[in-house]
């Protein structure tokens, strides 16, 4: 049977690996190729690159980071960030990408979503779906790297997606990225339980327990970076606490 | 850096001895060919792309990958000449490994694209994972082969929303095969000989994928 995935996430900017808090604050946490690596031995399933240069010169050096990941790493690899249109996918995909994460654009031209599964097929395309809760309840879609709103509800938007051709929903809830105060379940069960498509819960995790509930939570995969950065827990360590939970995973 | 079989009269590539080629990934298109390009220069060997069918049939070793809709590879394959090279030479039983869409091209069918007419070199229909389970299956499954010559049981990395259903238990004609279950049991990979075709992706599937790719490398 199809085993759940654990993912880290390498956000990156001018070939170095930084994080920050609720996408603000950015701080160095390392070489990409070196993380990766690491990551891959201690047992990731797969890795995800999202690009978040600032600037075009920044930008330019995303595909060769992508370049040198690739030509260590053994294991798929997603790539998100910056992609405007089908010929930076296809820029990504020849520089080594399995799968292409979109965000900003999709929720502009929902049509890229359609244009991209049809060329390469749905498996290759990851809506990545911000979400903000709202006071009112519910939560939004935003786009520019959590800093515009969009008029969109953020599970509405995820299961127009899957229907545009999104072949899986990367799900981050912006509330809770880099905070360590664990997935926002809610969003988790309400996108996964409207969803066919396999549904990876990103934002928030602190503990191999954090991962145990968003799986519990409906998500096929769950996505962490700050907690393997920083020592906080290892992909290994995560994996032991998913298996004794009885979630079968690659051991 | 790899290169096309073309480059070489340029200079550009590094074939094997005599000029012929020690492996050639076919490009079908919109296959992402970077991965398994990737893997096997870590094996220490250089492959290289092709669109040419006499490289298809000269090759020492060829790579069939392959991504995006059936209908839209085979008629690829077709037009270009590169579906009769490959039939030609997985009749001969010369060294193949096919990947993914790779496989499914060989058969006959796929309910992904009615109508269109795949290679024909096995048996067996190509179908769609039921309504129960998550499509695409996208992660990795259990492959189990009960015995064979280059397949293992392990866990491999699957993108597909199709896959060969072969009778259980029956493999197609003269194949061994290994298998997993995503809401259906299905073929995971198929070898004969020197000849391979995986369903999931050796090139994404960490040691153990890169393993394999070894074994089949060094098999022929």
């Amino acid at each position: 049977m199809l085993t759940r995935r654990v993912i880290p996430c390498l956000d990156t900017r001018d070939g170095r690996v930084v994080k920050g808090v609720r996408f603000q604050g950015l701080r160095d946490a390392g070489d990409p190729v070196e993380l990766a690596a690491r990551y891959e031995a201690e047992g990731a399933d797969e890795l995800v690159i999202l690009d978040v240069s600032a600037t075009t010169e920044e930008r330019a050096h995303a595909l060769e980071t992508v370049r040198a990941v690739r030509r260590a790493l053994g294991i798929p690899l997603t790539v998100g960030g910056g992609v405007r249109g089908v010929a930076d996918a296809v820029a990504l995909l020849e520089a080594g990408a399995d799968k292409v994460g979109v965000n900003t654009a999709a929720v502009r031209d929902p049509g890229l979503l359609t244009s991209l599964s049809s060329r390469f097929g749905a498996q290759c395309v990851v809506l990545s779906v911000d979400a903000a809760a709202q006071p009112e309840g519910g939560w939004r879609a935003v786009v520019r790297a959590g800093t515009e709103p969009t008029v969109r509800d953020a599970v509405a938007w995820a299961v127009e997606g899957e229907r545009l051709g999104a072949g899986e929903i990367l799900l981050t809830s912006v509330d809770r990225d880099g905070t360590q105060a664990g997935y926002d379940l809610a969003l988790v069960d309400a996108v996964a339980s409207r969803v066919r498509v396999p549904v990876i819960a990103s934002g928030g995790a602190r503990t191999g327990d954090d991962l145990v509930r968003a799986i519990r939570a409906g998500a096929d995969a769950a996505l962490a970076a700050s907690i393997f950065h920083d020592g906080v827990a290892t992909i290994a360590s995560v994996k032991r606490t998913l298996a004794a939970a009885g979630i079968a995973i690659r051991p | 850096m790899t290169g096309r079989v073309t480059d070489r009269a340029t200079g550009g590539g590094a074939g094997g001895g005599g000029g012929v080629p020690d492996l050639v990934v076919v490009e079908t298109g919109s296959a992402n060919l970077a991965s398994v390009l990737a893997a096997f220069a870590r094996l220490g060997a250089t492959p290289l792309t092709t669109r040419d069918p006499a490289d298809v049939r000269a090759a020492r070793r060829v790579v069939l990958p392959g991504v995006g809709a059936f209908g839209d590879v085979v008629a690829r394959l077709a037009e270009t000449g590169l579906g009769d090279a490959v039939r030609e030479r997985a009749a001969s039983g010369a060294p193949l490994l096919a990947v993914c869409l790779g496989l499914q091209v060989l058969a006959e069918s796929s309910e992904e694209s009615p109508g269109a007419r795949g290679l024909g070199v096995i048996t067996g229909a190509v179908r769609r994972f039921p309504a129960s389970v998550k499509v695409p299956q996208l992660g990795w499954n259990r492959v189990s082969v009960t015995s064979a010559q280059l397949l293992g049981d392990g866990y491999a990395f699957f993108a597909n929303s199709y896959a060969l259903d072969a009778a259980p238990d029956a493999a197609p004609d003269g194949w061994t095969a290994a298998w997993a279950v995503h809401g259906m049991p299905f073929v995971a990979a198929i070898e004969r000989g020197p000849q391979l075709a995986c369903q999931f992706h050796p090139e994404l599937s960490g040691a153990w994928g890169a393993a394999l790719l070894d074994r089949w490398y060094r098999s022929c």
